[in-house]
């Protein structure tokens, strides 16, 4: 007899019903008349999503004490739970987002299978508890993502991007094992926990691994200098896919670093702080002076991405209580704000069939008014203007650094701020004070074309984003209960 | 626990989503918008009926808490000088916003939803007692100002709106960095139950931000091009409301919180305070258009009120609060003189262009005669009654300081005839034709109000400056006199 382990499949729903969607969206792909693949696989794609995201809630609910799954390989806590939950409500708009992106309709049910798929290997990736299934986690959704980001092949730069993505993440990847590898090697361990009873500070072969897992995973948060792949890939997916890839990867990326720093390498804890704020500072700078120079929207995006992961990681540096809150306080608007964001850009894609510029956008926000005011106010919460999540966001992030008795990572986080300015607001004055008739552009034709459904992900997202600025203490409470699974 | 402050501070809010929504005509937009103003004068009328002014302490004040972690809360409530900014606040804004539909702005939803939006944050600046809840308010003017000045703005808008954003910005944001400090250390963010700071650095952060809004020399840089280029009545808002917004944290915030700071500041303060009076002044001497001399005049203005308001001493303070609710009736009340005045003529106000107006038009010149009178000062006025008590106050400074405000004062009195004389008086100029209206109903209508304010705070003043300091928030004591 086989000794099996035991195996909680509650704990194990989240991302068991999206990976049960792909099936079933796989088999759509084969079986179902193409007319009907589009609608099914969004409907299929879309309950796998919220399924998931209402057995995360459940799993946040029945989770108070951390324990672990299936031989140690997976932790069932609200810090992962939690995560999931914003995940999946990200992947629930993005299906909405999606849904009339021009795309080949015999591709289309593998679409939303992949997007399913990456859903699943995202939600897998926050609950690991050792190096393997870190790694597993990892590269499940970066291979469906590489896929997405390759999928419209007519879209010019769609496979470039999709190969750059690869490459770049491959390097990420790559870095990631071989430094699980030499945390290994040293500790002979592979579950988080056991690492830390069994390593020791100072030991140089476990810096490096820690280093090298450190890095690998900021390739995935797109935290400079590890973020080349960022603007590029961004820029070619089809913006669904970047509006997926935008909030999902950043959400699981970043929850995963602050696990595995705090519960791995907790007597290292003096080193990976000052590298998780030198990494902070880099993206900071390094975002939003690259979003300056751009002209076209999804790089200005893919830059605001990185300085806000730069924003996220302070937190991560400030490796508190205050900070772990503060990081899934933070995540909720973010990702709402830039799915909110590319949801925008897409629709005036749709609109214009060209690449959205920062000219081309003039005079949209009087012809759209609803999508016009929404981007107002995802620019002004990315900006962390008040009225948006964004505010209260830098305000806890600034306060968790502050706590730790790191001002100086505030003065550095006010200056990225008053730097980024000048482009989100630059995409508010192209949308409002130039119109169409002082620029000469050619008329799009006709009527913009209605899509609901992305209207209505719109309007989530922006209900996302100012209710969080005034329903601060229930989410601030569901993160502290959160944080309090991390041993800080 | 009372509700009158929230509402003063919701109402215009949830008016500008009606307008945002309603399915309305803009003319009917803009009606609503100016109805749901004069409502909010009422609402504050009402608040001043319920006030009592023996107190000295925090009144119609609620409190709910934000998030309790890190002590943050909804405290709203007014002071016996806080009820007097939001009076003028709200009796500018009304004259504003019905200004803009007299003017019939284009794109009226969008003008009138922003400009009910800025009156509620304004109002919220002014009562908030919660320091994150003020830097909230305080950021929340920014958003519609921007796009108020950027969409309806002159020729040069663009510019305007990124010199604007980014002197802004670079202020408020070094004050949040000082606010997430202070209210850290403190362990809580609500201003009347914080103590004080001797960190001369948080007091800069506030400091500087405060400058630039008010605008205090050297930090004026985004006044010129910012004041020329918005719409009349968002340049009256801008000089008459927005900038007491700085001038206020400095009297809440930066004078009662940081003693220490203070005192070690007060000369360079006094020094920028005075460099602005007379710099404003001359350069409103050498302004080539009316707009020109009201906007410098009101540098001048602000570096007045800061001589009182860090004269160390209950007269400069109980004159600086007076002087800013005058001179944010008179600003706002030149300021939309102005606009008739270029829309009249077709100019940008241009002295050259101008001349002559009063012949012919009464009414035009006696309004203007009266706000310009008002405004340099002159003995009876409450404008006189202001300076003479930041003078006064100044005076026990060091009597240099008073020199300086005196001589000031036959400055303003200077450049405010000669943009007097070069609108209504002299020949009559190229732009003014024979067909050129008097001041219509309407108008009168507007700017009448904010004169008989004027008059009757000249009548009255101490309803405002009596024992202003003595309605003292925590770290004020100081100044009791």
């Amino acid at each position: 007899v086989i000794h099996k382990p035991h195996v909680d499949w509650f704990a194990l729903a989240p991302s068991l019903s999206l990976l049960a969607a792909a099936g079933l969206l796989l088999m759509v792909a084969v079986l179902v008349p193409r007319g009907a693949r589009r609608p099914l696989g969004a409907l299929l794609a879309f309950a796998g999503f919220v399924a998931s995201g209402i057995w995360a809630a459940f799993l946040d609910d029945r989770s108070p004490h951390a324990a672990t799954l299936v031989h140690d390989a997976m932790w069932r806590d609200r810090w992962g739970a939690l995560a999931q939950v914003i995940l999946a409500g990200s992947g629930a708009v993005a299906v909405l987002v999606s849904y009339s992106e021009r795309m080949r309709d015999e591709h289309v049910a593998e679409y939303y299978a992949l997007l399913t798929a990456a859903g699943a290997g995202m939600a897998f990736f926050v609950q690991a508890s050792n190096l393997m299934t870190l790694f597993l986690g990892l590269e499940w959704f970066s291979i469906a993502l590489y896929v997405l980001t390759a999928i419209d092949i007519d879209l010019i730069g769609s496979l470039e991007a999709g190969l750059k993505y690869l490459v770049v993440g491959a390097v990420g990847s790559a870095t990631l094992l071989f430094g699980s590898g030499l945390v290994y090697g040293i500790t002979g361990q592979l579950a988080f926990d056991k690492i830390a009873v069994a390593g020791h500070a100072h030991d140089a072969m476990l810096v490096v691994g820690l280093a090298m897992v450190i890095a690998g995973l900021a390739f995935k948060s797109s935290a400079a200098p590890f973020h080349m792949w960022t603007p590029d890939a961004y820029q070619g997916a089809p913006t669904p896919v970047t509006a997926f890839m935008a909030s999902g990867t950043k959400i699981a990326a970043l929850v995963v670093t602050y696990r595995v720093l705090v519960t791995a390498f907790p007597h290292d804890q003096h080193l990976w702080r000052w590298a998780i704020a030198g990494i902070a500072c880099a993206s900071l700078a390094w975002g939003n002076i690259g979003a300056l120079v751009q002209r076209n929207v999804k790089r200005i995006l893919a830059y605001s991405s990185v300085s806000h992961a730069g924003f996220m990681l302070i937190a991560v540096a400030a490796a508190n209580q205050l900070g772990a809150r503060a990081l899934l306080y933070y995540l909720i608007p973010y990702s709402a704000m830039s799915l909110g964001a590319f949801a925008v850009v897409a629709a005036r894609e749709r609109e214009l069939q060209v690449p959205v510029t920062l000219r081309n956008l003039a005079g949209f926000g009087w012809e759209r008014p609803f999508l016009g005011v929404s981007m107002w106010v995802f620019m002004l919460g990315m900006l962390g203007f008040p009225l948006t999540g964004g505010f209260i966001g830098k305000f806890y992030v600034f306060a968790a650094a502050y706590r730790h008795g790191w001002w100086w990572l505030i003065v550095v986080g006010v200056v990225a701020t008053m730097i980024s300015a000048y482009y989100y607001l630059g995409i508010v004055r192209a949308m409002y004070f130039r119109d169409t008739a002082e620029l000469q552009l050619a008329p799009a034709g006709g009527s913009p074309p209605h899509d609901p459904l992305l209207t209505f992900g719109v309007a989530v997202a922006l209900v996302v984003t100012v209710g969080s600025f005034f329903a601060v203490q229930p989410l601030i409470d569901v993160a502290r209960s959160a944080a309090r699974a991390l041993p800080l | 626990m009372h509700w009158l402050t929230t509402i003063l501070i919701v109402l215009p809010a949830a008016g500008a989503l009606v307008v945002a929504v309603a399915p309305f005509t803009a003319y009917w937009l803009g009606s609503f918008a100016a109805l749901v103003s004069l409502i909010e004068v009422a609402v504050w009328i009402t608040a001043a009926s319920k006030f009592d002014f023996g107190s000295s302490a925090l009144q119609l004040d609620q409190r709910a808490s934000w998030f309790s972690d890190l002590g943050v809360s909804w405290h709203v409530g007014q002071y016996r000088f806080s009820l007097w900014f939001v009076g003028m606040t709200v009796v500018a804004m009304a004259a504003c916003t019905i200004y803009g539909w007299w003017v019939g702005r284009d794109r009226g939803r969008a003008y009138f939803a922003l400009m009910l939006l800025l009156t509620g944050a304004i109002v919220g600046v002014f009562t908030a007692q919660d320091l994150l809840l003020f830097y909230a308010f305080f950021e929340a003017m920014l958003i519609p100002l921007y796009v108020l000045i950027g969409v309806w703005g002159g020729s040069e808008r663009l510019r305007a709106t990124i010199t604007f954003v980014v002197y802004t910005v670079v202020g408020s944001l070094l004050m949040l960095a000082a606010i997430v400090v202070f209210g850290l250390q403190q362990g809580t963010f609500d201003m009347t139950r914080m103590g004080t700071s001797s960190s001369t650095w948080l007091f800069l952060g506030f400091v500087v931000a405060f400058a630039i809004k008010s605008p205090l020399f050297p930090l004026h840089g985004w006044l010129p091009i910012t004041y020329r280029e918005s719409p009349a009545e968002v340049s009256a808002v801008l000089s008459g409301i927005v900038g007491k917004a700085g001038l206020y944290g400095l009297l809440r915030i930066a004078i009662p919180f940081f003693p220490q700071p203070v005192h070690d500041w007060r000369v360079v303060l006094l020094v920028l305070g005075s460099i602005s009076l007379v710099y404003g002044s001359l350069l409103a001497f050498r302004a080539p258009d009316f707009r020109g001399v009201v906007m410098y005049s009101s540098l001048a203005q602000a570096g007045l009120i800061v001589l009182g308001l860090f004269a160390n001493n209950s007269l400069g303070i109980d004159g600086a609060v007076l002087q800013i609710v005058n001179h944010a009736l008179v600003s706002t009340a030149l300021f939309l003189l102005a606009g008739m005045i270029e829309r009249r003529t077709g100019t940008r106000g241009e002295f050259a262009l101008l001349g002559g107006m009063a012949r012919g038009r009464p009414a035009l010149a006696t309004v203007v005669m009266t706000v310009g009178i008002i405004s340099l000062a002159v003995p009876l006025s409450t404008t006189f009654a202001g300076e003479f008590l930041i003078l006064a106050g100044v005076f026990q400074q060091g009597w240099g300081w008073a020199v300086v405000g005196a001589v000031a004062i036959v400055l303003a009195a200077m450049y405010m005839l000669r943009a007097i004389s070069g609108v209504l008086h002299q020949n009559v100029g190229p732009a003014v034709s024979e067909h050129a209206l008097d001041l219509r109903v309407g108008e009168l209508a507007i700017v009448v109000p904010l004169v008989l304010c004027l008059v009757g705070l000249s009548a009255w003043p101490n309803l405002v400056s009596g024992h202003a300091t003595s309605s003292a928030p925590a770290g004020w004591t100081a100044y009791a006199p």
